[in-house]
């Protein structure tokens, strides 16, 4: 852990304004993890399966194959999302010679 | 000594002295690179890490074949063993290493008690152990089919290699040899799935083709008295799917041996950029295994169904010899096929021969053959190595010097004690794989339950919320624990069979996991607040950077 900052920055309303940003950008991500899996998935899997396209059947496609193409790109969208918020608030991580580590 | 076995001693040989090279080239000296490769793995390394940690035999040797007879239902391996990194990701990983500790039962302990890291120290031991030994069997099963050696001395060979490179290098050692173990597997994985997509459908890429054969394979499935490839809840009721699928996304997150590579990783954001490479590595895995099981479900249905049992193809008789397949000596023509003995179907493949000779079955040489046995090895080693790092690491560093030294070692001997942890462990390793428990494959699922319904919990709640104290966490611990084991044990022993809604009990971890979260919430709110300063620490955790840099606002 590292000592914090505090008696020089006082002003720390802008934690609860990034903390916050986070929690709704991962909420939205979750909401879609949710339905790509559990609603098309499993939920919905047999309404789904009625629309065939190149031979899959929809629900079973998302079960076997988009749910996983969609978690991937959940991961990379958090991931670059994050660097812009952390940017924006400034609590990016730099090294001795201010790069992006 | 045929071309196989030949090509198999080739590949292995070569693989195998690329582990050891590699280990010789990053040994360690200093504790945090033997636990966390001293934090300074590249993402793209640490990723492909992950993912060769991760995809153990079973997923390289038995998932696809597990598919081919489940259809549908197989998807609670693909969705549930992938989707458990999108919570690791956004939940776990960024916030675990910015903590920056070694170990699991480290950060429940400085988050909540000493009682608490005991107790999850034991838990990451009793997990990481059930799980290493079906690994050193899988490695050891690779030898003993594809060069005749008995299972004991593949066991032996596989420890011998790993005790090399994991007490040698560590964390470091470990997770360098993993990035070429991936590279092994993935490739052997890839390069029979992509010939048989070509030979089915002139397009080499399985995972757009496979669509292709689905509705032949429907109707070939019901021909043969079996269900409809496509139909979901075949094998299991919707609930179950549902509780199954979450609890391994959740056991997943919640697994020590996979929380633990996202210590090794420069930055908070090269934890977050792990988590992205390790799934992509994964999913390239996993989005081709149900394509690899349809096309060898449907070769199979279209190749041996009503064939005259004097006519079948020549690798029938090649994996005949191994007792993997058994063409049932009553049968004259195929009528049916099964993936279970017991059934007495005309003829019985088993789950772990689709990879294995999907090659033959293509029409590949024996070279390509040979390399699928080197990725089989490099699948079980890897996530062996793995896990043996948690035992040792939980051993030493949360038994040892916490309990015993308390804290009072050199540098020296913390290194020395690790080292010969991890000796220890592989010792053990190497005999539960010789002989393995009775209930090894079973309790290999439970241990995603056990994690779903321990670890996972008290960690987010640990992260998110920070009133969560320790009686809480313990409490919420021990009950969810206690809820799960208890529920597998009476519908596994006590009444076989029996469930409650038709609950299995791969899937009551997430009921478990329930327990934990509630129990966990009314005992913090009911016992006093977390000191102030510890409120202070999890604050910290939230942000990547140690300190504010002055933005322009």
């Amino acid at each position: 852990m590292s000592e914090s900052n505090h008696a020089e920055n006082p002003d720390t309303s802008w934690r609860e304004e990034y903390w916050k940003r986070n929690l709704r950008l991962m909420a939205i991500l979750l909401a879609i993890w949710f339905t790509v899996s559990f609603v098309f998935g499993i939920l919905l899997v047999e309404q789904l399966n009625e629309i065939v396209i190149a031979g899959f059947p929809l629900g079973f496609w998302f079960a076997q194959q988009g749910s996983i193409y969609v978690f991937v790109l959940l991961i990379l969208i958090y991931a670059k999302r994050m660097d812009r918020l952390d940017v924006e608030y400034g609590v990016d991580e730099r090294d001795q010679n201010g790069d992006r580590s | 000594m045929s071309d196989i076995q030949f090509w198999t001693l080739v590949f292995i040989f070569l693989s195998f002295a690329v582990y050891i090279g590699i280990a010789w080239r990053s040994r360690v000296k200093e504790t945090a690179g033997f636990y966390v490769a001293g934090q300074g793995i590249p993402t793209v390394a640490n990723g492909a890490a992950v993912a060769a940690d991760w995809m153990s035999a079973a997923s390289f040797i038995s998932m696809a074949g597990l598919i081919a007879f489940l259809g549908y239902d197989g998807a609670i391996y693909l969705m549930g063993w992938t989707g458990g990194y999108v919570l690791l990701a956004l939940l776990l990983a960024p916030y675990l290493r910015k903590w920056g500790k070694f170990t699991v039962p480290e950060f429940v302990g400085d988050r909540y008690s000493e009682l608490v890291r005991t107790i999850a120290a034991g838990a990451a031991i009793l997990i990481s152990f059930t799980y290493v030994v079906g690994q050193m069997r899988g490695g050891g099963i690779v030898f003993s089919r594809f060069l005749n050696l008995p299972v004991a001395g593949g066991v032996g060979v596989a420890g011998a290699i790993i005790f090399t490179y994991a007490v040698l290098g560590g964390m470091k050692g470990i997770t360098w040899t993993q990035v070429a173990q991936y590279t092994v597997l993935i490739t052997a994985y890839l390069i029979p799935a992509a010939a048989i997509s070509q030979t089915f459908t002139d397009f080499p890429i399985p995972q757009i083709t496979f669509g292709q054969v689905l509705g032949e394979l429907n109707a070939l499935s019901v021909e043969f008295g079996l269900n409809s490839y496509t139909q979901p809840f075949t094998e299991r009721p919707q609930l179950d799917i549902f509780l199954v699928t979450m609890a391994l996304m959740i056991g997943t997150a919640g697994l020590p041996h996979v929380i633990i590579r996202f210590y090794t990783t420069k930055s908070v954001r090269g934890a977050r950029y792990s988590a992205f490479w390790a799934l992509l590595f994964i999913a390239l895995l996993y989005t081709t295994a149900p394509a690899v099981g349809a096309f060898a479900k449907f070769n199979i249905l279209e190749g041996l169904g009503g064939t005259p049992v004097d006519e079948l193809p020549e690798w029938v008789g090649n994996w005949e010899a191994t007792g993997l397949v058994i063409v049932n000596p009553d049968a004259d023509t195929i009528e049916s096929i099964s993936n279970n003995p017991a059934e007495g179907a005309d003829i019985t493949v088993d789950n772990d021969i689709l990879v294995l000779a999907n090659p033959e079955i293509a029409g590949l040489p024996a070279p390509v053959v040979g390399l699928v046995a080197a990725g089989g090895m490099a699948a079980a080693m890897s996530t062996a190595a793995g896990l043996l790092l948690v035992i040792s690491s939980s051993a030493s560093h949360d038994f040892y010097f916490r309990r015993i030294k308390r804290g009072h070692a050199t540098e020296r001997e913390k290194l020395l004690v690790g080292r010969l942890a991890m000796a220890g462990a592989v010792v053990i390793a190497v005999i539960g794989g010789i002989n393995p428990p009775a209930f090894v494959a079973q309790v290999v699922a439970f241990a995603f339950g056990l994690a779903a319904s321990s670890f996972f919990p008290i960690i987010v709640l640990g992260i998110f919320w920070k009133r969560c104290n320790a009686k809480g966490a313990a409490a919420g611990m021990i009950s969810g624990l206690v809820f799960t084991a208890t529920y597998m044990i009476w519908s596994l022993y006590v009444s076989p069979g029996s469930t409650v809604l038709g609950i299995s009990p791969e899937g009551i971890g997430t009921v478990g996991a329930l327990v934990n979260f509630v129990v966990t919430i009314l005992v913090s709110r009911a016992t006093p607040a977390p000191p102030a300063q510890l409120m202070e620490f999890i604050e910290e955790m939230r942000y990547p950077a140690t300190s504010r840099r002055q933005t322009k606002g």
